[in-house]
């Protein structure tokens, strides 16, 4: 009802309106109409093919398995961070805080060139691990470290908001009936958080799927081997194979399209959660 | 800063308006490897006293020639192979008769495909057929994209149909064997000589004669040890103006000049300075010492020309496609 | 919670969050400098100072002075439409500003050449009008505005819908004029969200790569950015200078958190 009464209200809705429109129109929906029409103009077979063909199958694997191992590891290490940065107060805590954010802040392609110096045979980690047979640049190791290293915020930044709303009445409460604290956890706060913490994984997983530019830097770029999906539409398109680099492209702007649909549940869940415990 | 937004107006200004005033800078759209060639080119270019610029632009040639197609807006084009060229013929940007605009079928210098191995050249490679050995890890970059690379397949090919007397089963089963041995296919040169030498991958990098020994005066030369096959293929590079974009910017003078001062006796110093052969016979003498002996055969000769090389070979479904399964 | 009262479990969680954090983040951090200087300070500053280099920083920084603005401007409008009213397609505006976040940067430079690339869809178009677009600075701003679109208008969206319309009409009520209102409630109460917005916005717009390497051309001095000038020199053997051209975005990066870290300091978040 006051919706309704605000639309009448509240000025601006041809301005606002036009200007998100035009906008939305010329930056985002063309260019996709540009890339869908090719797809579209390629006959299913072709575009079977493409899609379906040895080299494009290995690249999903490598590049869905990097993300999934990546996102994992996230999930654990974010909910360490988010865990530490809400429930404790110590010296340092803000510079924590904020750091949290650096893979965001840092341009990946220098996130790359950082990562493969770090992970050289002779860089800082990597003549350490190399003698004991840990090779990490140039193998999926690399490039599970660099999807981990640029989607790290998600889960941090995902879960904090909710994990400061966790009613301390109710902790307490569970606590004065004798719970132990990993019980606490596991009754009250995980169920809480969890809607939080697997839209937060989810986004990590999305963005990694997506990453480019730290990737190429420390993957050897073997097809089949350490070739991700992005590089492979890279290539085809200095190939000249825009049929290819278009078929590749609508697999994964398919996939973006089912982690926001996702994402975008998951949030829906959370709130009813929230509502249905107040 | 102001200077830059001045720069930056006017570089958004001429993206969108034809030009009206006389340039005074041209683009060079350029391979992979040229990068530090052109750089000093350019240099004795600005030192012999000419007053524009030329800016420089560098990929895998193939890309290059796409890119082009695609607008990129290059006055004039150094490829490393004629093929490339031809492709901006058929799209209307170059006109067909280049190769007599200048010397030598346009090709102010000439390379061929050799190896770069690690030092002790520990797998003991010594021409083409010991690539194809099992246990060889081979480098180079991918035909599809990379001028570079086709030479590479060229003069494999070339090797091959001599010493098996032309029988095209074993010639295709020797490039076969030559392609599976290739982990990676990067898209440009200079990105097969870091996986090479940065990377650490394969046991020998085929690249340019003049990447090479640049690699090798770079990065030391107790490291890598240069390997010249046996036979090899000439590697011409051609030039040539982008007409449709000269017109349009009315820089046809300064790319006509430019492309010249590369056939002058300075222009050809400086190419072989750095590592790529030249035809001025003065020169070529001076610097003998750095090129060894080797014989080449032309495209001409082996395979018929470049409009037979680009139907039989490098169409889709071709010669190259069917040793080329990993792509 | 004073020292005394730390079980053991937290001081455990707390050290390990700090060693980790330690290894992956402050680490990467701390070697980009390191390698920057390894061959001293007056290597670094021919590095920085060198021209390619130098215009990369410029251009870069050129195209966030553009970017910037419109996606605040933009993000704005967005977030006042779909909060402040009703209407079908709603839904559907939400998750069109999304989509640019989710998708990889080499879709988003994708799309753009084969839309305004000479063999794309306005090509011919284009090229009859002689309008080039594709490997010019307006490509890299049209794919930045692309990756960074969702920005500010993700940070208002979630707090405009919270802060409901109440005190916008009261001061209509008032007799405001709509940019009156604007200017004085609407504003002040998401100013800092805005700023917010704005440095994420920026942050990225800098560091774009995969997007801006499919449309740029890399004309040294022209069209390479900073990301792709970095790129070149690393591949180049110049890895001093790759590293030397890395610290100014890292300073920036640095920049970024502390700027985020006083905005949320100042209660927004």
């Amino acid at each position: 009802m006051a919706q309704r009464r605000s639309r009448h209200l509240l000025p601006g809705f041809g301005l606002t309106l036009g200007v998100s429109m035009l906008y939305l129109t010329i930056i985002i929906v063309l260019p996709l109409i540009a890339m869908l029409l090719k797809v579209g103009g390629m006959g299913w077979e072709e575009f079977w093919r493409i899609v379906s063909s040895n080299r494009s199958l290995a690249a999903y694997r490598i590049t869905f398995s990097s993300a999934l191992i990546a996102s994992i590891f996230n999930g654990i290490f974010g909910l360490l961070l988010a865990w530490v940065l809400t429930r404790y107060s110590f010296p340092g805590k803000r510079i924590l805080d904020a750091l949290v954010d650096l893979p965001f802040a840092l341009p990946t392609a220098v996130a790359g060139l950082v990562l493969v110096t770090l992970f050289s045979d002779t860089g800082w980690y990597g003549q350490f691990l190399e003698p004991n047979g840990f090779k990490v640049n140039y193998t999926q190791a690399g490039i599970i470290v660099a999807m981990i290293f640029t989607s790290i915020p998600f889960v941090v930044r995902t879960v904090q908001p909710v994990l400061e709303e966790v009613q301390v009445d109710l902790e307490e409460a569970a606590r004065t009936l004798g719970a132990t604290n990993w019980q606490v956890f596991a009754r009250v706060i995980w169920p809480t958080i969890l809607p939080a913490f697997i839209a937060g994984c989810v986004l990590s997983f999305a963005r990694s799927l997506g990453e480019f530019g730290a990737v190429v830097f420390i993957a050897g770029n073997l097809p089949g081997l350490t070739e991700i999906v992005s590089l492979l539409i890279y290539i085809r398109l200095d190939e000249y194979n825009y049929e290819g680099a278009a078929a590749l492209a609508f697999i994964l702007l398919l996939v973006a399209f089912a982690t926001l649909v996702l994402t975008n549940a998951l949030g829906a869940w959370q709130v009813r959660y929230a509502d249905r415990r107040r | 800063m102001n200077k830059l937004f001045a720069a930056a107006a006017a570089a958004i200004a001429l993206s969108v308006t034809p030009a009206f005033a006389q340039p005074t800078d041209i683009l060079n759209a350029s391979y992979d490897i040229a990068r530090e060639l052109f750089e000093a080119e350019n240099a004795a270019y600005a030192a012999s006293g000419a007053a524009d610029t030329v800016n420089q632009s560098h990929a895998g040639s193939s890309a290059q020639a796409r890119a082009v197609l695609e607008g990129l807006p290059a006055d004039v084009v150094t490829f490393n192979q004629v093929v490339d060229i031809e492709k901006l013929v058929e799209g209307g940007f170059v006109s067909d008769d280049w190769a007599t605009e200048f010397p030598n079928n346009a090709s102010p210098f000439y390379s061929l495909p050799a190896f770069l191995v690690r030092a002790g050249n520990p797998k003991g490679i010594s021409d083409w057929g010991d690539l194809a050995a099992e246990g060889v890890q081979v480098i180079f970059p991918n035909p599809k994209t990379s001028g570079n690379g086709r030479y590479t397949y060229l003069a494999a090919r070339a090797w091959a149909n001599e010493e098996y007397a032309n029988d095209e089963a074993k010639v295709e089963e020797f490039l076969t064997k030559l392609f599976n041995n290739v982990p990676v296919f990067e898209t440009g040169g200079r990105a097969a000589t870091t996986a090479f030498t940065e990377r650490q991958l394969g046991d020998v990098l085929i690249t340019f004669e003049a990447e090479v020994l640049a690699v090798r005066k770079q990065l030391g030369e107790d490291q890598y040890e240069a390997v010249v096959p046996s036979v090899s293929l000439l590697s011409e590079f051609p030039v040539a103006i982008v007409d449709k974009v000269v017109d349009n910017r009315g820089s046809r003078d300064i790319a006509k000049a430019y492309l010249d001062f590369l056939f002058t006796t300075e222009g050809q110093e400086v190419a072989a300075s750095n590592f790529h052969r030249v035809n001025d016979e003065a020169i070529a003498a001076a610097h003998a010492a750095d090129f060894p002996e080797v014989r080449l055969v032309t495209a001409d000769e082996a395979f018929g020309g470049w409009a037979k090389i680009s139907e039989e070979h490098f169409a889709d479904g071709g010669l190259l496609d069917k040793v080329f399964l990993n792509q | 919670m004073t020292t005394a009262t730390r079980s053991p479990a937290e001081i455990t969680l707390i050290a390990l969050a700090f060693v980790l954090s330690g290894l992956i983040l402050v680490v990467p951090l701390v070697l980009i400098f390191a390698f920057a200087l390894r061959e001293g300070l007056a290597t670094y500053l021919t590095n920085i100072l060198e021209p390619n280099t130098l215009h990369a920083v410029g251009l870069t920084v050129l195209t966030a002075i553009i970017v910037v603005p419109i996606n605040i401007v933009v993000g704005v409008c967005l977030a006042w439409l779909v909060t402040r009213f009703r209407f079908p397609g709603r839904q559907l505006i939400i998750t069109t500003i999304e989509l640019p976040a989710s998708v990889s940067p080499i879709v988003a430079g994708v799309v753009y050449l084969f839309l305004y690339g000479g063999q794309g869809l306005l090509g011919p178009v284009l090229q009859a009008a002689n309008i080039q677009l594709m490997f010019t600075v307006t490509a890299i701003i049209l794919v930045s505005l692309f990756v960074t679109a969702p920005f500010v208008a993700r940070e208002l969206i979630p707090l405009m819908q919270q802060q409901g319309t109440e005190d916008e009409e009261a001061a209509l009520s008032l007799g405001a004029s709509g940019w009156q209102m604007f200017w004085h409630v609407t504003l002040p109460n998401i100013r800092w969200a805005i700023l917010y917005g704005a440095v994420l916005t920026n942050a990225r717009v800098m560091g774009e790569f995969g997007a801006v390497s499919v449309v740029s051309g890399s004309i040294r001095g022209q069209t390479n950015t900073l990301p792709l000038q970095i790129t070149q020199l690393f591949n180049d053997f110049n890895v001093t200078g790759a590293f030397a051209a890395a610290t100014t975005l890292a300073l920036i990066a640095v920049l970024t958190l502390i700027l985020k870290s006083s905005l949320e300091g100042r209660g927004w978040r």
